[in-house]
């Protein structure tokens, strides 16, 4: 590898190998902490038919909303649907299939795809719709569901700085999802505000080692949304 | 006579003990938040990866990185930490979150508890409810009494989509506090001058007072 290591030169280099029927991992809560660049990149590089798993899909036209005004998604996997009139516009109109996750089932499946489990017994989501066709287990008189690990093939992260290496540091709430889906990619993507060389993050403060990342890139400027001022 | 809002809010943030990791969810429980003791030390605890939410930041003071889960810009308080959803779920989930005040859109006197679908209409997610409700160490419901319709929220069996079974501690609402017992709502508290036949008309199920 090159000085460079996992740092690609722009956006369409970072998603090379991206292709149609492929399953997308997006972090990010609503607007905040959007790999912005990456979601952009993707609508641009012409991909169709995608398994987007995310925890919204965007909001008001923007963020990963522009992929279903896009066409581009079949499947939504997430947590919440409330607000996104894309979402509903394309689920209402059959576009969409949806599977809503309790959003800690949600992470958890990512992070045992990443950990190398085949799934885990969870107690959320017992005697609900959730619970439906899987496994009811009882460990010490308590009732768990199985739930299965949920690889994707690429996952795109929003981070505040990362190396070469793909070492990773978060900015405030915006780790949320990235480290789970960064582990349960074949490759995970890193859109970071700037790239640092190696020791340019201090061992102690990577919050996600450059072992669950395969690329980086580097975005300066983002429009950063802020999606509820109250 | 019944409860205010506020008069509502402020009963529940009775409920919240100095050092404890309190979870509020979103609509009215968030408003607990103003309802504390000034400067009482609790951890408030937002799903996507917050602990120890201070108020509203001022006016050119917002950070779009720095949210709740209500998707509301935030402060962090003295103490606050900052993690991943796993670890944030782990926290939920794990019964570290000391208690969760959540809203309602039904309650059964098993501690059955409903809040994220209606049949017949559109749902908008799962979120963070299944978990919490599933998770939390005590969880209190923070609602209206009755629905806009008027139909009763208090229920022997509910029949809207489970959130979680037997979770729910506590309910308060504006005509009282009330425990769900299994059999019955025990009526703990309630608000000034509320009769016994106003709490039986609105509640659909049977009452220990």
């Amino acid at each position: 590898m090159s000085n460079e290591g996992k740092v690609a030169p722009d956006v369409s280099a970072a998603l090379e190998g991206l292709q149609n029927g492929m399953t997308v991992a997006v972090s990010g809560f609503g607007l905040s902490s959007n790999p912005e660049a990456l979601i952009r990149g993707v609508v641009d590089c012409g991909v169709r038919e995608l398994t987007l798993v995310a925890n919204n899909a965007g909001a008001q036209g923007l963020g990963l909303a522009t992929w279903l005004r896009a066409g581009i998604v079949r499947r939504f996997i997430g947590t919440y649907v409330g607000g996104n009139e894309d979402l509903q516009a394309a689920i209402d109109g059959g576009d969409v299939e949806v599977q809503l996750v309790p959003q800690g089932t949600f992470v958890e499946r990512l992070r045992a795809a990443g950990a190398g489990l085949a799934g885990f017994y969870t107690p959320t989501g017992v005697g609900s719709l959730v619970a439906e066709g899987k496994e009811l287990r009882h460990f010490e008189g308590r009732a768990f569901l199985l739930e299965r690990a949920l690889p994707v093939d690429f996952a795109l992260v929003r981070a505040h700085r990362a190396d070469p290496f793909g070492n990773v540091r978060f900015w405030g709430t915006g780790h949320n999802f990235g480290p789970a889906m960064a582990m349960a990619a074949r490759v995970a993507v890193v859109e970071a505000d700037g790239v640092v060389p190696l020791g340019g993050i201090a061992p102690g403060d990577v919050h996600l080692p450059g072992a669950f990342v395969q690329r980086v890139v580097e975005v300066r400027e983002h429009a950063d949304l802020i999606e509820k001022a109250r | 006579m019944s409860w205010a809002i506020d008069q509502m809010v402020a009963r529940a943030a009775r409920e919240v003990h100095p050092w404890s990791v309190v979870n509020l969810g979103i609509g009215l429980p968030t408003r607990l938040a103003e309802a504390l003791p000034e400067g009482m030390a609790v951890w408030l605890q937002s799903e996507n990866g917050l602990l120890g939410m201070g108020p509203a930041p001022a006016e050119g003071e917002e950070d779009p990185q720095l949210i709740n889960a209500g998707k509301q810009v935030v402060t962090m308080r003295a103490g606050a930490s900052l993690f991943d959803s796993s670890l944030s779920f782990a926290m939920i989930r794990g019964g570290h979150v000391d208690l969760a005040v959540l809203g309602a859109l039904q309650v059964s006197m098993l501690g059955d508890l409903a809040n994220w679908a209606v049949p017949q209409q559109r749902v908008m997610g799962i979120g963070g409810a299944m978990d919490l409700a599933a998770g939390a160490r005590r969880v209190v419901v923070l609602t209206r009494h009755t629905a806009k319709s008027g139909e009763p929220k208090l229920l022997s069996r509910l029949s809207y989509p489970v959130t979680a079974l037997g979770c729910v501690d506590r309910v308060i609402t504006e005509l009282g506090v009330f425990d769900p017992l299994g059999d019955a709502f025990g009526v703990v508290e309630r608000a000034p001058g509320v009769t016994d036949a106003e709490l039986v008309a609105a509640t659909a199920a049977p009452l220990r007072f």
